[in-house]
C-alpha cells in the first residue's frame, strides 16, 4: 500500500475524488432526462481533440475541452432538427469524434504510447496543471448546482412547467451540456474516453434503484461515485491496473448488488 | 372586443386575461392556426375542444410562450408573451404521462417546484415557501402522500399532485392540458367537480384543454361560443351574475380545503371517509 504515499498516485486520488463528485452528479441531470448517451459522444469527441492537441503541440487536456464544448454546441443544434429522435444526433456527433480522432492518431503515429492512457485512463500521467483544472471545474460545477438546484430539478422533471415558469429552458439545457463537457474533458485523463460515461451513468443508475426522493438520489450518485473513484485508484494502483476499468467495475458489481438486494426486499416482503 | 352585449361595468371591470389577435400558426407546409382571434376574461372557463391535430396544444403551447406564433399578437394579462414575465400569475398542468415513472421525486418536491420560476433565481425556498406547500398538499387532500415517491401514486392521486404544484402560487390563470387523459371515469368526475368549485368560488380563471365532450357540455354548455377550424371554445362566464364590486373572491388554498371537506357537492375519492 506504500502507492498511496506516492505523489503521482495523490495526485490521481484528489484528481479522482473530485471528478467522483461531479461527473455522477452531472450525469444524474443527464440520466434523469434521458440523454445519458451524450457522455460518451462528448467523451468521443473530446479524444479527437487531445489528439489535435497532441498533432499541434498544444496542451491536450485544453484542446480536447474546446472540443467537447463545441460538441455540446452541436449536439443541441442536431437535437433541434431531429426533435423527437434526440439519440440520433447523439449517435453521428460520437462517431464524428471517433472518426476525427482516428484520422488525427495515425496522422501522428509518434506519440501512439500515450493514446493508451486516454482511452483508459491511467493514475501516472496526471500532472499539476490537470488537477489545477479539475479543480477549477470542480469549483465550477459545484457552485452552479449548489445556486441552482432546484431549477436544473424542475427542468429535468418537468421542462414544459419550467419554461411556463419563466426559465430560460434553452439556456439551462446549453449549461447542463457545457457543464458536463467540462467534467467529461478533464476526466479523460484518470478514467479514459471509452469508460467516463460510466462514471456519468451508473451511479444515476443505481439512485433509481434505491432513492425515493431528488435529494436522496443526488446523495446517492455522489457517494456511490465517491466509493468507486477511490476503491478503483486503489486497486489499479496496488495492482498496476487501468483505473478506468477498475472504477467501472466496481460500479457496476455496486449496480448488480443493488438490483440482487431490491430483488430480495421484493421476495421477502 | 365582443363583449358588448355585458353591461359597460362589467366588461371594464374583468381584465382580458389572454388575448389573442389574427394567431396564425403552420408547421412546415401545413396550417394548423389560422387568424384566431380570442379573449378570455377575467374568471372565465374555457373549454377547449378539438380533434387530433386540430392545433389544441399547439395553441396551448404559444399562450404561455413555448412556442411562436407565425403571425398575430398574443397577450397575457395585457402583456405581450414575449415580454410577459409574471409567470407566477399562471399554474400549469401538464397532460398526465409528461414524466417518468421512475423518476426518483416525492410528491412535497414535486408540489414545492411550483414555486420556482423567475423570481426564485438565487434563492433558497424560505419557511413561508415551505408552508405554502404544505398548504397545497392540504387542499388537495394528499397530505399523507407526500412523502412517497411520484412514480408510485395512482393516475388521480397524481392529478392532484400536478394541480396541488399549479396552485402553490395561488395563480390567477390555470391552463389544464387533458387533464383526465388515461384516467378511469370515476377519478375524472371527482377531478372535474374540484375544478368546478374552484372556478365557482376563486377568483381564478381557467383554460382547459380536453377531449371529455360530456362534461365540458355540461358545465360550459352544448355549443361552442366560438370555433376557428376544428377548434371548438366552450365559455362560461362567471362575472356576468356577479357585481362588479364585490372584491373578496380570492381565498386563500386553506379556505379552498375548508370548503371543500365541509360541502357535500365534492367528492373526494380516496380518503378522508369520516
Amino acid at each position: 500500500m506504500e502507492i498511496v504515499t506516492l505523489e503521482f498516485f495523490q495526485r490521481a486520488l484528489v484528481g479522482g475524488l473530485l471528478i467522483g463528485v461531479t461527473a455522477p452528479l452531472m450525469g444524474l441531470f443527464l440520466v434523469l432526462r434521458r440523454l445519458s448517451m451524450i457522455g460518451d459522444t462528448l467523451s468521443h469527441v473530446s479524444i479527437a481533440g487531445v489528439a489535435l492537441g497532441f498533432l499541434i503541440g498544444v496542451y491536450p487536456v485544453a484542446v480536447g475541452l474546446i472540443f467537447a464544448i463545441a460538441a455540446s454546441f452541436a449536439i443541441e443544434k442536431l437535437r433541434k432538427a431531429y426533435k423527437t429522435y434526440a439519440e440520433l444526433s447523439i449517435a453521428i456527433i460520437m462517431s464524428g469524434g471517433v472518426a476525427l480522432a482516428s484520422l488525427l492518431f495515425t496522422m501522428g503515429k509518434g506519440f501512439t504510447m500515450n493514446v493508451n492512457s486516454y482511452l483508459f485512463g491511467s493514475i501516472l500521467t496526471l500532472n499539476r496543471t490537470d488537477l489545477y483544472l479539475i479543480g477549477a471545474v470542480t469549483a465550477v460545477v459545484l457552485i452552479v448546482i449548489w445556486l441552482q438546484v432546484k431549477e436544473l430539478f424542475l427542468i429535468t422533471f418537468d421542462e414544459d412547467a419550467a419554461a411556463v415558469s419563466g426559465l430560460p429552458v434553452k439556456f439551462y439545457n446549453v449549461m447542463i451540456s457545457v457543464l458536463t463537457a467540462l467534467v467529461i474533458s478533464v476526466s479523460i485523463k484518470i478514467v479514459g474516453a471509452l469508460l467516463v460515461s460510466a462514471l456519468l451513468t451508473i451511479p444515476a443508475a443505481c439512485s433509481l434503484i434505491v432513492a425515493r426522493s431528488f435529494r436522496q438520489s443526488v446523495i446517492t450518485v455522489v457517494v456511490i461515485g465517491e466509493l468507486a473513484v477511490l476503491i478503483g485508484l486503489l486497486i489499479a494502483g496496488v495492482w498496476n491496473l487501468a483505473p478506468g476499468g477498475t472504477i467501472v467495475m466496481f460500479l457496476i458489481v455496486v449496480l448488480l448488488m443493488l438490483l440482487l438486494i431490491r430483488r430480495g426486499v421484493r421476495a421477502g416482503s | 372586443m365582443a363583449n358588448s352585449s355585458l353591461s359597460p361595468n362589467a366588461a371594464s371591470c374583468h381584465q382580458e386575461v389572454i388575448s389573442l389577435e389574427d394567431v396564425s400558426f403552420s408547421y412546415q407546409q401545413q396550417k394548423v392556426i389560422s387568424g384566431l382571434s380570442f379573449a378570455v376574461k377575467e374568471r372565465d372557463f374555457i373549454g377547449l375542444i378539438g380533434t387530433n391535430g386540430a392545433g389544441k396544444t399547439t395553441l396551448l403551447r404559444m399562450i404561455v410562450g413555448l412556442l411562436k406564433p407565425a403571425s398575430g399578437t398574443i397577450r397575457l394579462f395585457g402583456n405581450n408573451v414575449d415580454k410577459f414575465k409574471e409567470w407566477e400569475k399562471i399554474g400549469y398542468v401538464p397532460q398526465k404521462n409528461s414524466f417518468n415513472p421512475l423518476f426518483p421525486a416525492t410528491v412535497r418536491e414535486v408540489v414545492l417546484s411550483g414555486l420556482i420560476g423567475r423570481n426564485k433565481l438565487f434563492k433558497k425556498l424560505t419557511k413561508a415557501d415551505y408552508k405554502k406547500g404544505e398548504d397545497a398538499l392540504l387542499a388537495m387532500g394528499i397530505v399523507d402522500l407526500k412523502d412517497k415517491r411520484i412514480g408510485q401514486l395512482s393516475g388521480g392521486q397524481q392529478q392532484r399532485v400536478f394541480l396541488a404544484r399549479a396552485l402553490i402560487n395561488n395563480p390567477s390563470l390555470l391552463i389544464l392540458d387533458e387533464p383526465t387523459v388515461g384516467i378511469d371515469t370515476e377519478t375524472q368526475e371527482s377531478f372535474f367537480h374540484m375544478i368546478k368549485h374552484m372556478h365557482q368560488h376563486h377568483n381564478m380563471t381557467f383554460l382547459m384543454v380536453s377531449h371529455d365532450l360530456d362534461m365540458i357540455r355540461s358545465y360550459l354548455g352544448e355549443r361552442p361560443a366560438a370555433q376557428n377550424g376544428k377548434l371548438k371554445f366552450h365559455i362560461k362566464h362567471s362575472h356576468e351574475t356577479q357585481d362588479c364590486v364585490e372584491k373578496d373572491l380570492a381565498h386563500s388554498l386553506k379556505g379552498l380545503r375548508e370548503q371543500m371537506e365541509s360541502g357535500k357537492e365534492v367528492v373526494l375519492i380516496g380518503d378522508r371517509n369520516s
